[in-house]
């Protein structure tokens, strides 16, 4: 338990005493959260660390093949966190990939905590990037801070912060450094004490950018208050048949699922 | 209602005509905005200082997997872990068998006199359940606590994935998936595991490949068969200990090597009869080196897998010891049940070079393969009637190596017996456990099928094979 007193030595303000893992358990939850991110980036790891739970979490990609869930209580509010599968992009349709993308698009989470390593981070923002066309309600965890550092690699986490309009905490999740702030991150956003201006997709080819204006246009009168109409204009421009179906069935007026019923298939 | 559908198809056909004018490109236009954008954001926020570790990383990769040692490095490090839990595992063992069988049982057997409980349910609780129990646990406990760590330890680090990378290539040649090492190095755990983790490949033809040949790779409930045979047969030819060890560490790693070419040779077969098909393209990322956290890893592994494993062999291992000491209680005709079903099934079992009781012992073992030798001691007992060991029927009694080898001998165990044991604890049907997941995970009776049976006619075959060979060679001596 040394790792814990480094964690709070680190931070002056500790509010590690507040946080209650519940693990898992049949529970009336005020928030979901879910934990997004590429393969191996340390996201069972932060889910262990908020749960309580010890899922294994071995090094390698690939590790996460179920969503696996869990709940921890904050500041007196409780927290479903869904652990998705680890993934490098949300436009294919291979199965892992769906089962993230379709969390994050139906089941609306409050949160979502994209989990990306400081060592990669270029690779890891293409997955953030897409995230935030999905949703506006996210956290960037910048993990394995400590192993880049040996690395030399230094990330600015306040310059990407603004950059990309969303909390962004730099974290050791092994080491429990930076879990606080972590939480502190999540709670603001899920209460909506804080609200994200998140990055969106700007260098597209005019074409594309034109194509996907008037298709906006439309689906926004179609499904008011939807939050990412851009990316469903991607998506049926792609020709996803998912998101096709999706569009037809006016899915997109339905509430949040309950996390339990929306288990891959 | 109309509206909306009206609505939508409107969208829908607009998206048709403007993917028409985009062309095919919307997707490879789109990745690209999307890496140009990425990197110019991370171009900002992230500073280099300096390229130390990175250097460090790449030779210990090359180390790991180049041409020259990637392959020799695999052999002993994996040749280091089983001879460290074949050496280790010996002490514990026979002290945890004191504890449990010297001195618990006869405890237990003079209070069950104290308080008059009758004969028989003295017999089924202590004589049969608790032995059995303690049987599985002072032969499991100690390798499993020095196997599991050491194999976590080396996942932890990062090793793993580096294995993949080697095996990629054999495994694109038979035509399956290059992540199929995965989920083989995870069946080495456990099998029902290994076949869960075959969902992280995309293919359906290639997961069921990876799921029918999970089962060669030797799970923990086989280990301690390997490691308990490959020690008194083996390892036991050679008089010098060290030397001993060695050996049959060699030979635990032969029969795993073994179990890793028969994965190759079914995996080639599947997919070139049943599922055909050309291996897809996929890609692995190697992660980053990280030392692992030694007292951690140690504690997450006890509890994880060790403690998991242990309480799984435990919970068969209760009703199995009831279920022994029945069948070597309970007479028909003046034998008792076990004689009968041994007798019967002894012709066969002699034809393959096994024999009844190992038979029997599979099949009282298909919900856990843990219980195999503590069934396989119980009915040699009873069949040979050992005198000086145990104190009746179906009784567990202490053993230490050298007991246990002199009993074996004396139920007609011979050389060709052990070899042809060490091949079919390698080849035969999964448990229970293991075939309920593949049925889970395909949900089709027919793979379901022929993953359960497969393994089991090859190793009744293979078996059948050996014997016979085996037998011309030493000029028709019947063993």
């Amino acid at each position: 338990m040394s790792s814990r007193s480094c964690a709070s030595t680190s931070c002056s303000a500790c509010p590690s005493g507040q946080l209650t893992k519940l693990g898992e358990g049949e529970q009336v939850w005020d928030y979901v959260v879910a934990l997004a991110g590429n393969p191996n980036t340390g996201k069972s790891t932060v889910f262990n660390a908020l749960t309580g739970l010890r899922q294994h979490t071995g090094n390698w990609p690939g590790k996460t093949v179920v969503r696996a869930e869990g709940g921890f209580a904050y500041e007196g509010k409780q927290y479903q966190i869904v652990d998705l599968p680890g993934t490098y992009s949300l436009l294919s349709a291979s199965p892992d990939e769906e089962v993230a993308r379709d969390f994050i698009l139906f089941d609306r989470p409050d949160v979502t905590v994209i989990v990306a390593d400081a060592t990669r981070l270029e690779r890891n923002l293409n997955l953030v990037l897409q995230v935030l066309e999905i949703t506006d309600r996210a956290v960037l965890c910048v993990n394995l801070v400590d192993e880049a550092r040996r690395h030399g690699i230094v990330v600015d986490t306040q310059k990407l912060e603004e950059r990309l309009g969303i909390p962004v905490i730099g974290t050791a999740a092994r080491q429990r450094q930076g879990l606080d702030q972590l939480l502190q991150a999540i709670s603001d956003v899920a209460s909506g004490r804080r609200v994200c201006h998140p990055y969106h997709l700007q260098n597209e080819p005019p074409a594309l950018k034109e194509a996907i204006r008037t298709l906006v246009e439309k689906i926004e009168t179609l499904f008011p208050g939807l939050p990412n109409a851009r990316w469903v204009a991607l998506r049926i421009l792609e020709g996803d048949k998912r998101m096709i179906a999706a569009v037809q069935l006016g899915e997109f007026h339905q509430v949040r699922k309950q996390p339990t019923e929306a288990a891959h298939e | 209602m109309n509206n909306r559908d009206s609505n939508a198809e409107d969208i829908l056909a607009q998206a048709a005509s403007l993917r028409w004018e985009l062309g095919e490109k919307v997707h490879e236009t789109l990745m690209e905005s999307i890496f140009e954008e990425a990197a110019g954001i991370a171009n900002d926020v992230v500073s280099h200082t300096g390229q130390k570790a990175k250097v460090w990383d790449r030779s210990l990769d090359w180390l790991f997997t180049s041409r020259l040692t990637g392959f020799p490095i695999m052999f002993a490090l994996l040749a280091g872990v089983l001879w460290l839990t074949i050496t280790g595992a010996n002490v514990p063992s026979s002290w945890l068998a004191w504890v449990l069988l010297d001195t618990v049982h006869p405890l237990l057997k003079q209070g069950a006199a104290f308080i008059h409980m009758p004969w028989w349910l003295a017999g089924v609780l202590i004589d049969g359940m608790y032995m059995a129990t303690a049987w599985v646990v002072s032969v499991m406990l100690p390798p499993m606590a020095i196997f599991f760590p050491l194999f976590t330890l080396c996942e932890d680090f990062g090793y793993l994935p580096r294995v993949a990378f080697n095996m990629d290539a054999l495994f694109k040649k038979v035509g399956a998936h290059g992540k199929q090492a995965l989920t083989m190095s995870m069946g080495y755990g456990c099998n029902a595991a290994g076949i869960v983790a075959c969902r992280i490949i995309d293919s359906p033809r290639e997961r069921l490949i990876a799921i029918i040949t999970n089962n060669f790779a030797v799970c923990n409930g086989r280990w301690p068969t390997l490691f308990l045979i490959s020690s008194i047969f083996i390892g036991g030819m050679v008089s010098s200990p060290l030397l001993g060890s060695l050996v049959s560490s060699g030979t635990v790693l032969a029969v795993m090597m073994l179990g890793v070419l028969f994965t190759f040779g079914v995996s080639w077969l599947l997919s070139n009869t049943m599922l055909r098909g050309e291996a897809s393209i996929y890609s692995l990322e190697l992660p980053p080196y990280r030392p692992p956290r030694f007292w951690r890893t140690m504690y997450t592994s006890l509890i994880d897998r060790t403690i998991y494993v242990l309480w799984r062999a435990i919970v068969f291992a209760l009703p199995a010891g009831a279920v022994i000491w029945l069948l070597s209680n309970v007479t028909m005709g003046g034998e008792t049940l076990a004689v009968h079903i041994i007798h019967w099934l002894n012709p066969f079992g002699v034809l393959i070079g096994l024999n009844g009781v190992i038979l029997l012992a599979y099949i009282i073992a298909i919900p856990a393969n843990e219980i195999v030798i503590p069934t396989v001691l119980m009915l040699t007992v009873l069949t040979t009637g050992t005198a000086g060991v145990g104190a009746g029927n179906g009784v567990m009694f202490e053993l230490s190596e050298g007991d246990t080898a002199a009993l074996l001998h004396a139920g007609g165990w011979t050389l060709l017996t052990a070899v042809n044991l060490l091949l079919f604890c390698l080849l035969h049907n999964p448990c229970s456990t293991t075939v309920f997941t593949i049925w889970k995970e395909t949900r089709n009776l027919k793979w379901t099928t022929v993953a359960a049976l497969l393994p089991l006619v090859m190793g009744l075959l293979t078996c059948f094979f050996v014997a016979q060979v085996w037998r011309l060679v030493a000029g028709g001596v019947t063993p």
